[in-house]
């Protein structure tokens, strides 16, 4: 894959997991309900997997 | 040099596999030789492999467990540290040098030390064991997906010791995939189980974080109190046992004994360019068996003082209920995967190991047998309720032959015995290596039984007084049972190579 395509997936990949972590915080804070943390957590998760298969290397130990 | 060594993998193949012996080195032919240095591997590579490798759907049941068994603060933080350290200096110090000498598997290594007949045993047993593992997995992710259908989840402390039918209908269903896909492409398995490896412990930390609140937790100035009194108490469930801080740092170090004490990742770390990157374990440790079970403890902690306070009387945290309380439907998708992805490579390995005693069956079937296995070991609640106890077993039985490899390495050249004594007379057993790994596990149980069950009680009156006042559960028993396998096993040796002496000249 040519880089400038994987460095936007690496982006998005990137920013799905800060979505899978950040909203925790702020439900710790009291500044979001756990309704939208759920629904935050499930973004974060298709962002994650709809990006990263594309440029995790599987790894060749045998 | 044995002629067996001697044989290369055309002259194998083209001969009769009529014994189990030449169809188990034909299975492994193409691992005899060492890794050329072109195959060598970085650092990186290691660290996304352990990574990977150790977070799974376990950890949702090993952190849950240790809530259960009443340990307090101190001995979860102090004691799985304490002991994933050692976990880790175990793999750096023990077996990545022995792996970049010799770079050899680890069938291989055990195949000339203990002569092939204990290296069918060890692969027969080993599969079995991994089929259990496997179905454990499977039992994790059942709970995940029975979680949307309203189906519950077997509650075994509660009495509940057989699932629903329509739950064992959906066991059967999540293990017949796993099977069937492991059959069909393992390796695109393998890799998209890499994908999912750097998400899972987000999931873990996201749902521990936003758990804390309803445990009372407000901030870092009352989390201490707030973890002694509502998390990690220290008193143990009705029907567990008492779990303290020498248990922690046992079953942390335990869990992957045969993986680092026992040896089995020289297979892995034969690839590595240096000993140095068994350190690279850490991140596995660290990520997967501290931060994960500390992150499955709250979530156990949380739901269940939710459930109470709601009015349940038996609250029952399964992977796939804490999951979903903690983090939603993303928690629920993260316990499919972790349970799915880490099955896959472990029904493998099982099919690979069982396709030994099988003659003339074909991959597919051997990987669908032990997928059977896998899916009745998941429809026995009891499995996730003592894996801490499995886990402990495990490690201690396959110890042993790890602990020979080792010990032939560094200790018998310097004792003037010869090292891989079973290859080079050709022996199809080793009985020194028999006594060690028998003679080890045997006494270490016996240790452990005679306390536990009073049907073995009998024993304390025939051990001397500081035998018969050792209470030694079965996570106090890694340095005993190593010890007792290596002096086992070099007794023997110096026994077995005093009678039969190789010479100087073969030697060399």
């Amino acid at each position: 894959m040519r880089t400038p395509g994987r460095h936007i997936l690496q982006a998005v990949s990137f920013a799905g997991l800060a979505l899978s972590i950040i909203p925790a915080f702020l439900v710790f804070g009291g500044l979001l309900s756990m309704e939208i943390y759920f629904h935050l957590m499930v973004a974060g998760m298709l962002m994650w997997f709809g990006t990263a298969i594309f440029w995790i290397k599987k790894d060749n130990l045998g | 040099m044995s002629t067996e060594t001697q044989s290369t993998p055309a002259s194998v193949h083209t001969r009769t596999k009529s014994t189990l012996i030449e169809r188990l080195d034909a299975l492994y032919e193409y691992d005899r030789e060492p890794v050329d240095e072109n195959k060598l591997q970085g650092w990186w590579t290691f660290i996304a492999m352990f990574s990977s490798e150790h977070i799974s759907g376990t950890e949702f049941v090993l952190g849950t467990l240790l809530v259960m068994h009443g340990v307090t603060a101190v001995d979860v933080f102090g004691g799985l540290a304490l002991g994933n350290l050692l976990a880790v200096l175990s793999w750096a110090f023990m077996c990545a040098p022995i792996a970049v000498k010799e770079r050899l598997t680890i069938y291989w290594q055990i195949r000339k030390i203990a002569g092939p007949y204990l290296t069918i045993l060890y692969s027969g047993l080993f599969a079995l064991i991994l089929c259990l593992l496997a179905g454990s997995m499977v039992n994790v992710s059942t709970t995940a997906v029975t979680l949307p259908l309203h189906i519950p989840s077997p509650n075994y402390a509660a009495g509940q010791t057989v699932p629903s039918i329509s739950w064992i209908l959906i066991a059967i269903g999540v293990g017949t995939a796993i099977a069937v896909l492991a059959v069909l492409g393992f390796e695109r398995l393998a890799h998209f189980a890499k994908v999912v490896a750097p998400w899972m412990p987000f999931v873990f930390l996201a749902g521990a974080i936003s758990s804390l609140p309803s445990l009372g937790v407000t901030g870092l100035d009352n989390f201490w109190q707030i973890a002694n009194e509502k998390i990690w108490t220290g008193a143990a469930y009705p029907g567990q046992m008492q779990y303290g801080f020498w248990h922690c740092v046992g079953l942390a170090w335990l869990c992957n004994i045969a993986q680092h004490m026992g040896m089995g990742d020289v297979t892995i770390f034969r690839y590595a360019r240096k000993w140095q990157m068994g350190f690279c374990s850490a991140f596995g440790m660290f990520i997967g068996h501290y931060l994960a079970w500390i992150c499955s403890g709250v979530l156990c902690a949380a739901y269940v003082h939710a459930q109470t306070a709601a009015g349940v009387a038996d609250p029952n945290p399964t992977p796939g209920n804490i999951a979903m309380f903690g983090a939603g439907y993303a928690g629920v998708v993260c316990v499919l995967l972790a349970g799915w992805t880490t099955a896959n490579p472990t029904l493998y390995r099982a099919g690979l190991a069982f396709q030994v005693a099988t003659p003339n069956w074909r991959r597919w079937l051997v990987t669908l047998v032990a997928g059977i296995l896998m899916i009745i070991t998941a429809c026995i609640p009891a499995v996730l309720h003592y894996l801490d106890r499995i886990v402990a077993y495990y490690g201690l039985f396959f110890m042993p032959l790890g602990a020979f490899v080792f010990i032939d390495f560094w200790l018998f050249p310097r004792l003037g015995l010869a090292r891989n004594y079973a290859e080079r007379r050709g022996l199809l057993i080793s009985w020194p290596a028999a006594v060690g790994w028998f003679g080890s596990f045997g006494i270490c149980f016996l240790l452990y039984a005679k306390d536990r069950y009073t049907s073995m009680a009998w024993i304390n009156k025939h051990l001397p007084l500081f035998l018969s006042h050792y209470k030694a559960d079965l996570f106090l028993q890694v340095l005993p049972a190593w010890l007792i396998a290596v002096i086992l096993y070099t007794l023997c040796s110096l026994i077995q190579q005093g009678f039969n002496p190789i010479s100087q000249e073969q030697t060399k």
